[in-house]
Parts: structure tokens; C-alpha cells; sequence
């Protein structure tokens, strides 16, 4: 596998110009997220109204590949009820660290991130910030 | 470069005639004992392996060292009277010596066969700190430490009621040692422990100076010399430190074995560390004695292999000389410093001006991460993280760093190769999108 398929332009444009990554000023949880390995740290801040997440955003400083996969997870978890989002959460790491197939259709723009799969150093940096996600929403709304 | 292949599987260090200025170095016999050099990766390219501060790679001599000792002479030490036993204690009190010789110990009974500098510290904030820490007590550190010489501390000292006092880390990477004097001035202070070169910064602090320092005001002097006993001649007495800890898996010798130099005064007034077989004299129901010196500080069946390549490590290194490695990474390292300051956008830490071959920095545009990525791609080993020194990133102001660091077996061409790499990772993330 060459670099280019690891850094794909999508991801490079999420790197370079990462989507919601400001403070949510209304947050009703805020989650911090370390990597052990590398030192980054990632804090995630969500806002859920009737089931559906209202806003989320990220701040930290990380790798291309946390950065991207925090931009495009923002993008993509915006206006979903809480029950998809758990489901996506976990087909996409289940996806990065090898244990499952997901369907392309529902992965749309993430598939990007499959690369990381082949890179299992790197699993962690792309999935920091849908683990920190996935404790912000169980704060939230505990799982039944 | 070595050319490989089993006729190179021999060791063919010889004593070469010194000639009064610079010393010789022949890199590609060196290179020939180091087979895993040799290789290539990703697509043909040349590995350029530049992580020695996490781990160094082995000599033939040793790795074959392990094969003999385990075909040949196989047993547990100090217990058995047959043949095996006999020929493996003999080994391992032989590879004890030669560790004792190879750091100007004393005698045998001050130097503790460990399984690396952590097991070492830990040794002595256990068995010393737990038995003569009260709480007011003062513990100096420094803002450099590896957390093997921080986290230690902090657990004795949560539960002594120690407080732990932190010397800082100048813009240049080195010392404050005006602090450090005001702070063993406190008249409290029963421990300094400090690096002897940082694994980060690469700075080598004046460790003799500061032991006199903190002896005059009545503390124990621990020295983490991890970093420095593979590249350089380190001499306890010289230092006159009371503890010092290494690990052998970064000088040449196998991981899970390392050592521990400990004044024998001390030693003898400290409790054990682990509790078991090997380190008792007699043991009844409910109390036991411990052994004599170093054993008892050596519970349960040792790394016997371990300490025999650790020994035969020593010898290579000596054979060499520790001066003429010095000297050699040296050169190497102001040839990387040179070649790291040409690139735009790049920073190192630490500009000490003593300082070793471990070279920290950052790629404007590059995460350290994707730095290595780049790295390993183009045949180059780095290594990139908070390289275990989390309060030292968060004083350089980074989540994590690059590093490079060179041994005595590397060559300018790696180095060419590393900012060949760098280059053109700084071009991947300029460009595009």
C-alpha cells in the first residue's frame, strides 16, 4: 500500500481546512481524549436535543489522520439521532481496527479512512475522537 | 555499508593501531556485526534505522551469544551442582564483573542485575525511599526525566508525605543550576535524581557537579544513565553518585535485562525489593534473613542469558572503546544538526552545548506522526510521540516530537536519507487540496 492511498486528498482537505473545529459554546458535555502513544489530545463537545445531535465540535492539536477523521466525523454525525450515531460509531471502528465489513454506502466519505486499517499503529490516531464522541453521547443519553 | 550474509555473521572487531588525531572508524567492518542493518524495506529502499535512544540493535556476538548459552549451557544459577549449572553461574558471575569493570563499580556486590533502568529506579524508591522518606522530606528532580525517574517518585512521595521539587529546563535545554543549588539549600532535600543525558533533548548534564552539589547538602544522588552508558564512558566513582541505573537492551545487549550500581553502604542498610527465591539466607514459617550482596536484591531466577549478552555487549563496546564511540557520535551528531538546520520550517529542542545523539524536532505543516509515516516509508526508523517525557512536551510547548538518534554504527548517508524524507514529507502536506 503507497502513502497516497493512506493520504488521500479528502483527507488532506480535512487536515488542512478541519470542519468544526472551534468551541460549542452551549455544550452540554465535554470530553477529553488522550492518545497515549503519541501524546495528542482531542476534546470533543456535543449538544443533543430530543435524540437528535444538535451540534458537535473538536479541539486539539493532532496528526492528519485524527484531524480528518474528527472533521469528517463532526460533518457527518450533525442532525443524526443518537441511535444511528452509536451504530455508525461502531461499524467505523469495528471498519479501522480490521473486525468488520461495512457497507460502502453507509460509510459514504469515512471510506476514506479505511486505509488506516493497514496501519495498525495508526488505528488509534483515527479513532480517538469517535471514542471520545461515543462517551459524550453515553453521558448524555445512557445507552438502554 | 556492510554487504551481508552469513560470512558476516562473525565479529571481526579488532584493536585498530590509534593514530593521535582523529580516531579511526572503520563503519563498514562495524556494520558487518549488525546484520539487521542490512536490509531493505518498502520497496527496495535502504533501512536507515535512527531510533537507537528506544532501543539499539544487536551484534552478531550477542544474538549468537543467546543461541550458545541456551544449546550449550542452559541451567538456573546458584542452585544446582551439576555440570550445566556449574558452566551457566560461571557465565553469569563472569558477565557481573565485567559490568562492575565496564561502570568503574567497585566490586561485584554493589552492581544488581535488573530488568532496565525503570526496575532499577523503582528498586530504589521502593527499598531506599519507603525505608528513609518522611514525609517533609524533598525529592529534587528535573523537568527533563523520563517518566521512569518521575512517576516512581511520585507514588513514594504521595505515600511518605515526600515533596517533590522540579529543577527547570532552560530555552537552551540545558539546567537551571542556579535553581538547583537554591533548592538544595532548603536544607530538606534527601534525594536528587537526574538524568545523565536527556533522551529527548539530547543535552548531557554536568552529573559529577551536581552530585558534589547535593552531597555537600546531604542528599542521595541517583543517576538515570540510560542514555549514557552506551555512548560513553561513565564512571560511578568518578561520578560518585550513589545510584545509578541503566538498561542494557540500549547498549548492544538483549531487552529485559539491565543494571543497577548502588553504594554498598546503602545497599546493605536497605530492605529487598522483590521477595522469593534467591535473595534469603534461611527462611522459616514466619520470618526470613536475606541473602548477602548483590543477591539480595536479586529475587528468583534471573535473565541468565540476558546478563551474558549484557556482559558480551560491554566487551564489544569496550574493544572498541568508549572514547573513540563518543567521538564517532559526536561527529555524527553535529553532521545531523548541520544537515536538520538547512530545512526551512524545521525546529530542533535542545541546544545544549553538550549534548548527545538523540535529536528532537518539528516539521512546520508535518504532525510528528505523519512525520514518522513519511519516515518509515522512505527507509528511515524514527521515532515520534512524547518519547515517555509528557511535562517536557508541555514546557516545549508540543503535543509530541520527531527524533532521530544516531549510534555508533550509523552513517552520514542515513542521515542524508533522513532529510531527504523530511523534505518530502513537507512537500506532501504544502502541496495538494
Amino acid at each position: 500500500m503507497e502513502l497516497d492511498d493512506l493520504y488521500q486528498d479528502l483527507i488532506l482537505d480535512h487536515f488542512k481546512h478541519p470542519r468544526n473545529q472551534r468551541p460549542l459554546a452551549e455544550a452540554e458535555v465535554l470530553v477529553d481524549e488522550e492518545n497515549p502513544t503519541c501524546g495528542d489530545h482531542i476534546r470533543l463537545m456535543a449538544k443533543v436535543e430530543q435524540g437528535k445531535i444538535v451540534d458537535v465540535k473538536f479541539e486539539g492539536k493532532g496528526c492528519a489522520i485524527s484531524t480528518a477523521s474528527a472533521s469528517m466525523m463532526t460533518e457527518r454525525l450533525i442532525g443524526m439521532p443518537v441511535e444511528a450515531a452509536r451504530r455508525l460509531i461502531s461499524d467505523f471502528v469495528g471498519l479501522i481496527r480490521g473486525e468488520k465489513e461495512v457497507d460502502p454506502d453507509e460509510l459514504g466519505d469515512l471510506a476514506a479512512l479505511e486505509g488506516v486499517k493497514q496501519y495498525p499503529m495508526r488505528v488509534k490516531c483515527a479513532t480517538m475522537c469517535w471514542h471520545a464522541v461515543e462517551t459524550a453521547l453515553n453521558r448524555i443519553h445512557p445507552p438502554a | 555499508m556492510g554487504e551481508g550474509g552469513s560470512k558476516h555473521l562473525k565479529t571481526t572487531i579488532k584493536e585498530e593501531p590509534k593514530r593521535p588525531t582523529a580516531p579511526v572508524f572503520d563503519t563498514v567492518k562495524i556494520r558487518a556485526d549488525f546484520p539487521i542493518l542490512n536490509q531493505l524495506i518498502h520497496d527496495k529502499k535502504q533501512l536507515a534505522y535512527l531510533d537507537n535512544a528506544a532501543t539499539t540493535q544487536k551484534p552478531a556476538i550477542v544474538v549468537c551469544g543467546l543461541c550458545d548459552y541456551y544449546q550449550a549451557f542452559n541451567a538456573n544459577v546458584h542452585r544446582s551442582l551439576h555440570y550445566l549449572a556449574e558452566q551457566a553461574t560461571q557465565r553469569f558471575d563472569d558477565a557481573r564483573k565485567k559490568m562492575a569493570a565496564f561502570i568503574g563499580a567497585p566490586n561485584t556486590r554493589s552492581v544488581i542485575f535488573t530488568r532496565g533502568t525503570t526496575e532499577g529506579i523503582n528498586l530504589v524508591a521502593w527499598s531506599w525511599g519507603r525505608k528513609f522518606l518522611q514525609a517533609g522530606d524533598e525529592i529534587v528532580l528535573t523537568e527533563m526525566e523520563h517518566h521512569s525517574n518521575l512517576v516512581p517518585w511520585q507514588l513514594v512521595a504521595r505515600e511518605k508525605g515526600a515533596v517533590l521539587r522540579f529543577v527547570p529546563v532552560l530555552d537552551d535545554g540545558t539546567l537551571d543550576q542556579d535553581v538547583y543549588a537554591r533548592l538544595l539549600a532548603s536544607g530538606r532535600v534527601k534525594l536528587a535524581a537526574f538524568t545523565h543525558v536527556s533522551n529527548v533533548l539530547g543535552t548531557i548534564n554536568p552529573v559529577k557537579k551536581m552530585t558534589a552539589l547535593a552531597h555537600k547538602a546531604g542528599a542521595v544522588v541517583l543517576v538515570d544513565a540510560a542514555q549514557s552508558v552506551p555512548n560513553r564512558a561513565v564512571n560511578v566513582v568518578d561520578i560518585a553518585c550513589d545510584f545509578l541505573a541503566f538498561s542494557g537492551h540500549k547498549m548492544l545487549a538483549p531487552t529485559g535485562i539491565g543494571m543497577l550500581y548502588g553504594r554498598e553502604s546503602l545497599l546493605e542498610r536497605m530492605d529487598p525489593f522483590l521477595a522469593g527465591g534467591e535473595m534469603i539466607n534461611r527462611v522459616d514459617l514466619d520470618r526470613a534473613t536475606w541473602a548477602d550482596l548483590p543477591q539480595k536484591f536479586e529475587a528468583g531466577t534471573p535473565s541468565i542469558a540476558g546478563a551474558i549478552g549484557m556482559g558480551t555487549a560491554a566487551t564489544y563496546l569496550s574493544k572498541i572503546g568508549m572514547d573513540v564511540i563518543e567521538a564517532y557520535e559526536q561527529k555524527l551528531t553535529r553532521y545531523a544538526m548541520a544537515r536538520l538546520a538547512e530545512i526551512p520550517g524545521l525546529r530542533v529542542f535542545g541546544h545544549a552545548p553538550e549534548r548527545g545523539g538523540a535529536i528532537s524536532f518539528e516539521v512546520e505543516g508535518v504532525h510528528p506522526h505523519d512525520m514518522a509515516q513519511f519516515a518509515d516509508r522512505e527507509g528511515v526508523a524514527i521515532r515520534a510521540g512524547h518519547l515517555c517525557a509528557q511535562p517536557l512536551m508541555r514546557k516545549l510547548g508540543v503535543p509530541a516530537v520527531s527524533r532521530a538518534s544516531v549510534y555508533f554504527y550509523n552513517l552520514e548517508s542515513e542521515i542524508d536519507q533522513l532529510a531527504a524524507a523530511i523534505l518530502k514529507a513537507k512537500e506532501f502536506f504544502a502541496h495538494g487540496t
